[in-house]
C-alpha cells in the first residue's frame, strides 16, 4: 500500500461488529472523529475498547462494518496498512527494547533509515530532534531504555509513533502506569498535540477524560451507549453511563485504631535488586481493623516494602512483628501461614500463574491445606466447589473455572487474586496498586471488599499512587520518600496539596 | 461448533506438521538419491507386518516412554533436561554394579533392588545440574550436556576396566562389555521367540504414576506452578529451588530406571553404546507427546517405529539409518513451529472466520 502523507481530516467507523467465540466484542459501533479532535473512549474492562482499536489498527478484521478515511473506504489487512495511512497506536505495554538506546529503538521501525549496508542513525536522530521540537517532547536520544522512567519511556513511544509518520494517534490507557505528576505533564502535552493531530484515547480515569477530550464515547458490552461532547456532561454522569448505575466510591468513616497493633515495622533496612538501600530505617505500625494508605511516587521503596513484609526479600537490619510474632526472617510460606495476605503489584506474573486454570489459581497458597488436599492428593470436588463459590461471590466473569487465568481481563484477574486472598481469612492484607488500570465498577467492588475486611478487624496496608483512593479508604496516610516514612497523618488531615508536598520530599509540611 | 472447530484445528495442525516434516525429509531423501515413497512405506509399515517387528517396536517404546516421562517432570517444573543420555548410562552402571556384587540375591529382591539402584545412579546425575541451577543459576543446558560427556567417559572406563567381562580378556572380541549378569536379574520375556519383556508394564505403570503425581497431588501442583510461573509460585509460598532440584532428581531417576530395565530386559549385560541416543530421542518424544503421559505413550510408540523402521530401510532400500536422526531433527523444528501456530489465538480466530465463510457459502450453494 502506498505511503500517503495526506492529513487525516476525518475518520469514520460505521457499524463495526466483531464476534469472538461466545462473545460479541463489538456490536454495531459507529464513531466519527474530525481533524484536531480528541475522542475519549471509556468503558469498563472488557467493554470492547481495545478490540475496536485493534480493528482500526488492522490487527483484527471486523466481521461487519466499514472504515472511512477522508470519506474514502479503507481496508486494513495488517498494522502496516494502518501505518501507511498515518494511524499510529501507543499500546498499554510499551514495545521497546530495554538494552538499546532511544535512537536505536526508533530506528527499528523506521524503514527510510534502513540503507543497504548500514543503519542511518544520523537521519533518525535528526528526525527525532524535529519531532521533539515540534511537539516539545524532550527525549535524550542516547539514553538506554532501561535508564528511563515509565513516563519517559512513554514519551519515547510517542516520538517513535510520530517519527513513523502518524497523523492520527491511538493511545491505550496512556496514564495507567504514570505517577500523578507525569500524568499532568502528559495531559498538557497531548492538549498541545491535539492542535496538529486527531487523537483517540482509551481511559478509565474520568478526570483525564474531562481535562483532555472534546468528545466522549462510552462503550458497554461492546455497544456504544453514549456519545457526546465532553463539556456538556459531568464526571458522575459519565461514570453512571459507564457502569450502568450510579457509582459512589465508598468512603471510610469509621473510628480508627482501637484494637491494638497488628503489624509493626521497626527500623527496617532493605536493599533493592540493584544493591542500594531501598528501605532506609523505615518504621511503621498498623493496627487491627485499620487501613494505612502508603502514598508516594513509585520507586521510593513501595515494592521492596511489600516484598519484605511477605518474606520475598531479605531484611538487612530491623524487625517485623506481626500480631506479636517476630516474622523478620520468615520465608514466604511461613509468612503466609502466619496469616498474611498479599495483593501484589504484578498481577499477571506474580498474583496468578497465567497458564493455570482459575480453580488452580484459587488454591495457589492452599494446595496443602486439609480442605483441598488429603494424603497429598488434591480434592477435586472441593476445589471445583470452592472455585464456583468464589466465582459467583466475587463476580468473576469467565465462561467457567477451567479456563486459563491469564486469558481474563485485568479487572477479572484482580478479582481472582482478591477472592483468593480474602477467602483465606487473613489477619493482615498488603494491597499494592489494587485498582491500577481497573474500571470504576471493578474499583468500587474492590474498595468495598477492602473496607469490609477492615471492619472485620483485618489490618490493611494500601500502597497506591491514586491519592483519591488513599484518602477515601485509609484511616491513616503514611507518606514514603526515599525509603523512609516522611510522616503519618490522619486521613482527615491529608489534603491533596499536603500529600503532594510530603511526597516531593519536603519534611516539615506544616511550615509551608 | 467452536469447540469442534478447535479440536479439528489442533488435529489439523498436528497432521500438517507431520506431513511437513515428511515433506522436508523427502527433499533430503531425494538428494541422496533414495526412493522417497518406498522409504516412508518401509519405515511406517514394514515393522508392523509381523510379530517380531511389532514386539521390536514395543521394545524400543519402553525406554523412550520412561525417559520422556522423566523429561516431562523436569520440563513442567521449569528445567530442560538434556542429560537423560548420561543419566541413563549412570543408571546402567549402578544396576550392573549391584548385579555383579550380589548375584545370589533372589529374583524378587534383586530386580527391585537393581532397578532402584539404577534410579539412584540416574537421580544423582540429575541432582547435580538441578542443584547447580537452583543454587547458583547455572544453565541446565550447559551442565546437563557436559555431564553427558562425563557419564559417557565413566561408562567406558568402567566397562573397559573394573567391570570388563573376564571372558573378553581371553577371547578378545573387542566389545567393551560386562559379563552376562546373573539370571536372577532377567525380566521375563512375554512372548517366546521375541525379546519383548515385562518392562512394558513397568513403563505403563510409571506413566500412570507420573500423571497422578503431576496433576492429582499438591506435590505435583507445586512443581507445575514453579515451572509455569516462578514468581507466582514464590509468591504463593512454594520453595521453587527445592522443587527444581526434586524435579531433576526424578527426571534423572527415570532415565536411570530406563537404563536398568533395558539391561535387565534386553541385553542382560552392560555394553558400550547401549544407550544409543534414547536420552535424546526421549526429549523429542516428550515434546511430541505434549508433555503429558497420555500423549507420550503413543509418541514413544511412533518413535519406536521410526527407529526400528530406520534399521529396515538400511537393509531393504539402502537408506542409512542415520536418516532417522535427520528426520527427528526435522520433527523437532516442525513441532516447535507448530506449537507457535497453536499458541496464536488470533490466527485461529481468522481461520475460523474463513472456515465459517466457506461452509456458509457451501450451505447457500447447496440450498440454491
Amino acid at each position: 500500500m502506498e505511503q500517503t502523507t495526506k492529513a487525516i481530516t476525518s475518520l469514520r467507523m460505521e457499524h463495526i461488529t466483531k464476534r469472538f467465540p461466545g462473545v460479541l466484542a463489538c456490536d454495531d459501533i459507529s464513531l466519527d472523529i474530525g481533524k484536531g479532535e480528541v475522542l475519549a473512549l471509556v468503558g469498563e474492562n472488557g467493554a470492547g475498547k481495545t478490540t475496536l482499536m485493534n480493528i482500526l489498527m488492522g490487527l483484527y478484521h471486523p466481521d461487519e462494518g466499514r472504515i472511512f478515511i477522508n470519506g474514502q473506504e479503507v481496508h486494513f489487512r495488517t498494522p502496516n496498512d494502518a501505518f501507511a495511512y498515518g494511524i499510529g497506536m501507543v499500546h498499554q505495554q510499551y514495545m521497546l527494547v530495554p538494552n538499546m538506546t532511544v535512537v536505536e529503538n526508533i530506528a527499528l521501525g523506521y524503514k527510510q533509515a534502513w540503507k543497504v549496508a548500514k543503519l542511518d542513525l544520523a537521519m533518525v536522530r535528526s528526525q527525532i530532534g524535529e519531532i521533539a521540537a515540534k511537539y516539545s517532547l524532550s527525549v535524550d536520544p542516547d539514553a538506554f531504555i532501561w535508564q528511563l522512567s515509565v513516563g519517559e519511556q512513554q514519551r519515547v513511544e510517542l516520538v517513535k509513533t510520530l517519527c513513523l509518520g502518524a497523523r492520527f494517534l491511538i493511545l491505550d490507557e496512556p496514564t495507567s502506569a504514570l505517577t500523578p505528576q507525569e500524568t499532568d505533564d502528559l495531559i498538557v502535552l497531548l492538549k498541545k498535540m491535539a492542535g496538529e493531530l486527531s487523537i483517540i484515547f482509551i481511559s478509565h480515569k474520568l478526570q483525564e477524560v474531562k481535562d483532555l477530550s472534546n468528545k466522549v464515547a462510552i462503550l458497554r458490552h461492546g455497544a456504544v451507549v453514549f456519545q457526546g461532547n465532553t463539556a456538556e456532561h459531568t464526571s458522575s454522569d459519565i461514570a453512571a453511563l459507564m457502569t450502568g448505575h450510579e457509582v459512589v466510591l465508598p468512603h471510610n468513616d469509621a473510628p480508627a485504631c482501637v484494637l491494638g497493633p497488628m503489624l509493626q515495622l521497626k527500623n527496617l533496612k532493605v536493599r533493592s535488586d540493584r544493591g542500594f538501600l531501598a528501605l532506609d530505617d523505615l518504621s511503621l505500625y498498623i493496627c487491627k481493623g485499620e487501613i494505612v494508605g502508603l502514598a508516594g511516587v513509585s520507586g521510593n521503596g513501595q515494592r521492596e516494602l511489600a516484598e519484605v513484609i511477605n518474606g520475598l526479600r531479605k531484611v538487612e537490619s530491623g524487625s517485623i512483628i506481626f500480631d506479636g510474632q517476630d516474622i523478620t526472617h520468615h520465608n514466604p510460606q511461613q509468612v503466609i501461614a502466619a496469616g498474611m495476605g498479599y495483593i501484589p503489584e504484578e498481577r499477571n506474573t506474580e498474583g496468578i500463574v497465567p497458564s493455570f486454570s482459575l480453580k488452580e489459581n484459587f488454591i495457589l497458597k492452599d494446595n496443602d491445606a486439609p480442605q483441598f488436599c488429603r494424603h497429598g492428593f488434591l480434592n477435586k470436588k472441593e476445589i471445583n466447589r470452592n472455585a464456583e463459590e468464589l466465582r459467583e461471590k466475587f463476580d468473576i466473569r469467565s465462561a467457567n473455572a477451567d479456563i486459563a487465568a491469564g486469558s481474563l481481563s485485568g479487572g477479572n484477574i484482580q478479582k481472582v487474586i482478591l477472592a483468593r486472598e480474602i477467602s483465606r481469612n487473613p489477619k493482615f492484607l498488603v494491597a499494592v496498586y489494587p485498582t491500577r488500570g481497573l474500571d470504576m465498577g471493578a474499583a468500587e467492588f474492590i474498595h468495598k471488599q477492602l473496607l469490609q475486611k477492615r471492619n472485620e478487624g483485618v489490618g490493611i496496608l494500601l500502597i497506591s499512587e491514586e491519592l483519591e483512593e488513599i484518602t477515601n479508604l485509609s484511616d491513616q496516610v503514611a507518606v514514603i520518600f526515599k525509603g523512609k516514612i516522611q510522616k503519618v497523618i490522619p486521613s482527615s488531615e491529608a489534603s491533596r496539596r499536603r500529600l503532594g508536598i510530603l511526597m516531593a520530599g519536603v519534611k516539615d509540611d506544616e511550615e509551608i | 461448533m467452536t469447540k469442534r472447530f478447535k479440536v479439528g484445528y489442533m488435529a489439523a495442525v498436528v497432521v500438517l506438521s507431520i506431513l511437513a516434516a515428511m515433506g522436508i525429509g523427502a527433499v533430503i531423501l531425494l538428494a541422496i538419491g533414495a526412493d522417497v515413497f518406498k522409504t516412508y512405506m518401509v519405515i511406517l509399515t514394514e515393522p508392523l507386518k509381523n510379530k517380531i517387528g511389532i514386539t521390536e517396536v514395543l521394545l524400543r517404546t519402553i525406554p523412550l516412554t520412561i525417559i520422556a516421562l522423566g523429561i516431562t517432570v523436569a520440563y513442567r517444573s521449569g528445567i530442560i533436561n538434556i542429560g537423560a543420555e548420561g543419566q541413563m548410562a549412570m543408571g546402567i552402571l549402578s544396576t550392573t554394579a549391584i548385579a555383579l556384587l550380589f548375584p545370589d540375591l533372589p529374583r524378587g529382591v534383586l530386580i527391585p533392588f537393581a532397578i532402584l539402584a539404577g534410579a539412584v545412579g540416574g537421580g544423582i546425575w540429575g541432582f547435580i545440574p538441578g542443584f547447580l541451577k537452583a543454587k547458583l543459576e547455572v544453565s541446565e543446558l550447559l551442565s546437563t550436556v557436559m555431564l553427558n560427556y562425563i557419564a559417557a567417559q565413566l561408562y567406558t572406563f568402567f566397562l573397559r576396566g573394573p567391570m570388563l567381562d573376564p571372558a573378553e580378556l581371553t577371547t578378545g572380541s573387542g566389545t567393551p562389555q560386562s559379563m552376562r549378569l546373573t539370571r536372577n536379574l532377567d525380566l521375563t520375556r512375554l512372548i517366546p521367540g521375541t525379546r519383548i519383556h515385562t518392562g512394558i508394564f513397568i513403563a505403563l505403570a510409571l506413566a500412570v504414576v507420573i500423571y497422578l503425581i503431576l496433576w492429582k497431588t499438591s506435590f505435583g501442583y507445586k512443581m507445575r506452578a514453579a515451572g509455569a510461573q516462578e514468581r507466582a509460585a514464590r509468591y504463593g509460598g512454594i520453595n521453587v529451588p527445592r522443587y527444581l532440584i526434586i524435579a531433576m532428581i526424578i527426571s534423572g531417576a527415570f532415565a536411570g530406571m530406563a537404563g536398568a530395565i533395558e539391561i535387565a530386559g534386553v541385553h542382560r549385560r552392560a555394553i558400550e553404546g547401549v544407550t544409543s541416543g534414547y536420552g535424546f530421542s526421549g526429549i523429542v518424544v516428550a515434546l511430541f507427546g505434549g508433555l503429558h503421559p497420555a500423549g507420550i505413550v503413543p509418541a514413544a510408540f511412533f518413535f519406536g517405529l521410526l527407529i526400528y523402521g530406520a534399521d529396515m530401510t538400511q537393509r531393504l532400500v539402502g537408506v542409512p539409518a542415520n536418516m532417522v536422526q535427520v528426520l527427528q531433527g526435522i520433527i523437532i523444528l516442525v513441532i516447535v513451529s507448530s506449537k507457535m501456530i497453536i499458541a496464536n489465538p488470533y490466527l485461529m480466530h481468522r481461520m475460523e472466520a474463513k472456515w465459517q465463510n466457506l461452509t456458509g457459502k457451501l450451505h447457500k450453494e447447496v440450498k440454491a
